[in-house]
């Protein structure tokens, strides 16, 4: 047993749980054969993160609501999680499996700086998560799709950066804005409205909250500011001063700003029809 | 092999070998101060350490042959992951890890045909200084409960006999860094050890510090702590003095080279001036007992 540990091995906790104690991965008991026959809509489902980049870093939030079937299973459940000092993760899909990831990934991250005393590069820390998505394959085929968002702030090239994912492990950087989840198609058509290259980091938390605010409207599993119980979306901020998830005062004050936007106007900020002609803008 | 030996024989034989590669290498102090806890090691190498952290609250410092020690140290972590993995990040304690190693290092020492050469020491920071925890884990598996400080390596006697006299507890980190620095300079046969910011290694394990306590003091905070150290050393060196400890002589400015003055980067940098406790003992025979396992 010693001889996994001591051994010459590798920097990732993954693969050396793959050899020293195999049942501990996510994945292994999936195989076992659990719940497959409860089937997966008996479990915590469905969301909405999105994460926008704006200049110096990257926002992420993300609902609170966790459904099963057609239950609310949790109000206030959190989907957003600092991953590293620089970067963050959010998880749509089985909530169960989904957390179990997040832990994962996070131990992963923080087992491979201590062991070779460098923190991993972004690709590298995006590449891991790849291959923890890839391994829950086979239990994504039986219905416990997970699929992660991931952003980070990159120290070598000073800016935000965000990358998706699909249940095969393939990884892929977007550019701006990205949102993930059931509500992600009304959260991107939102984004696409609202969003603009290098915008403020305010700004961008404004808008990532708007579309939050859109995909709760259109999707029954994606969950609204819940302003009696106080309950709001998590939102994280990732800048060359490391991870920072915003206090519930702050975030509910923005909420509360969306929310009285609303009260005026219910679908919330109308963008112009047609972009004004300018001297740089394309002709027509 | 080809005679018969005796298993006493064999396992003395281990012993002294074990003891004398330690004893060859240089040595390392672990000690509390008000904050936390802190390491010292002396260490010219940039790349390879001999101080890590292990988890939120413990690390591992570690003397002897180095790849010995590292493949003890990446298993440590790895022990430590797991547990908190398993259960909670609370649930790693040093105890737990100070017995995982005994238990693996007595099976190396007994099963290898060669024992692991190093001593190792896991600490933790509690929330108090009571709740501290320091071992020490010896080549063949012993496990010491340590409390204030704790010397490791060939010449730990030495130094240890220094520590005892200045320790104080509770401490500012940069009076426990001269106690520990004078305890490494008493450790020299003769030469002049030169104790500067580029040939230490130091660490803490700082009690305030929220998720993970570890860090490396190096670089320029290293030589401003150093500073202080030296500037501290005339106090430090009188309660020495006050204390009975006769070793410090006239010279009670000497242990650290300062002469109050700080001196930016190198605090003892061209002044030779190594405690001459370590000069006046007489020279111990080698591998004479100096891991105490």
């Amino acid at each position: 047993m010693a001889a996994a540990y001591l051994g010459a091995g590798t920097s990732s906790f993954t693969e050396f749980l793959r050899s020293a104690a195999p049942d501990l991965l996510p994945a292994a008991r999936l195989m076992a054969g659990g719940a497959a026959d409860a089937g997966p809509g008996a479990l915590p489902h469905g969301t909405t993160i999105v994460a926008a980049a704006f200049a110096g870093g990257v926002v992420m939030a993300g609902d609170r609501r966790a459904t099963a079937g057609n239950m609310i299973s949790q109000r206030d459940i959190e989907k957003v999680f600092r991953s590293d000092q620089y970067s963050c993760i959010g998880i749509a899909g089985v909530a169960g499996i989904g957390v179990e990831l997040v832990r994962l990934f996070q131990v992963e991250l923080e087992h491979y700086e201590k062991l070779e005393g460098r923190v991993l590069s972004t690709e590298g820390k995006a590449n891991r998560l790849a291959r923890i998505v890839r391994d829950n394959l086979g239990g994504a085929m039986q219905g416990f799709v997970v699929v992660p968002l991931f952003a980070g702030y990159d120290t070598d090239r000073g800016t935000g950066r965000i990358f998706s994912y699909d249940v095969a492990g393939g990884r892929y950087e977007e550019h701006r804005f990205h949102s993930i989840g059931s509500g992600s198609v009304f959260a991107r058509g939102s984004l696409k409205k609202l969003y603009a290259d290098q915008m403020s980091q305010a700004d961008a938390v404004l808008a990532c909250m708007q579309a939050l605010y859109d995909a709760a409207d259109d999707d029954a599993a994606t969950g609204g500011p819940d302003v009696t119980r106080r309950i709001y979306p998590v939102v994280v901020t990732v800048t060359a001063d490391g991870f920072r998830r915003l206090t519930d005062a702050e975030s509910g004050a923005v909420a509360e700003a969306v929310i009285a936007d609303r009260m005026r106007s219910p679908d919330g900020p109308t963008s112009a029809l047609r972009q004004p002609a300018g001297p740089a803008g394309p002709a027509g | 092999m080809p005679f018969y030996v005796s298993p006493e024989q064999a396992m003395k034989d281990k012993a002294d070998y074990a003891r004398k590669g330690i004893a060859r290498g240089r040595s390392g102090v672990v000690i509390q101060y008000d904050g936390g806890i802190l390491f010292v090691a002396p260490n010219p190498s940039r790349a390879l350490h001999k101080i890590s952290e292990i988890y939120d609250r413990i690390a591992f410092a570690a003397v002897g042959r180095y790849n010995e020690y590292e493949a003890l140290r990446k298993a440590g972590v790895r022990h430590a992951d797991l547990t908190g993995y398993q259960y909670d990040r609370q649930d790693v304690t040093a105890r737990g890890l100070a017995n995982w190693y005994a238990q693996t290092l007595g099976t190396i020492f007994t099963d290898s045909p060669k024992p692991f050469e190093v001593e190792i020491v896991v600490a933790e920071v509690g929330e108090t200084p009571a709740e501290d925890q320091i071992y020490r884990i010896t080549f063949d598996g012993s496990v010491n409960d340590e409390h204030g400080y704790v010397a490791m390596g060939g010449q730990a006697d030495k130094i240890s006999a220094v520590l005892k006299e200045r320790y104080v507890e509770g401490a500012s980190v940069s009076d426990a860094l001269a106690v520990a620095i004078a305890g490494l300079q008493a450790q020299a046969n003769g030469d002049r050890a030169e104790i500067t910011a580029g040939q230490l290694e130091v660490a803490v394990l700082e009690r305030g510090r929220d998720h993970r306590t570890f860090r490396r003091i190096a670089g320029a905070p290293l030589e401003a702590l150093l500073a202080e150290a030296t500037a501290a050393a005339p106090a430090v060196a009188a309660e020495g003095e006050a204390a009975g400890g006769g070793a410090a002589g006239g010279e009670g400015a000497e242990p650290v080279g300062g002469s109050g003055a700080p001196d930016g980067g190198s605090a003892t940098a061209g002044r030779g001036g190594t405690a001459p406790p370590g000069g006046e003992q007489a020279r111990p025979p080698a591998g004479d007992g100096g891991a105490g396992g």
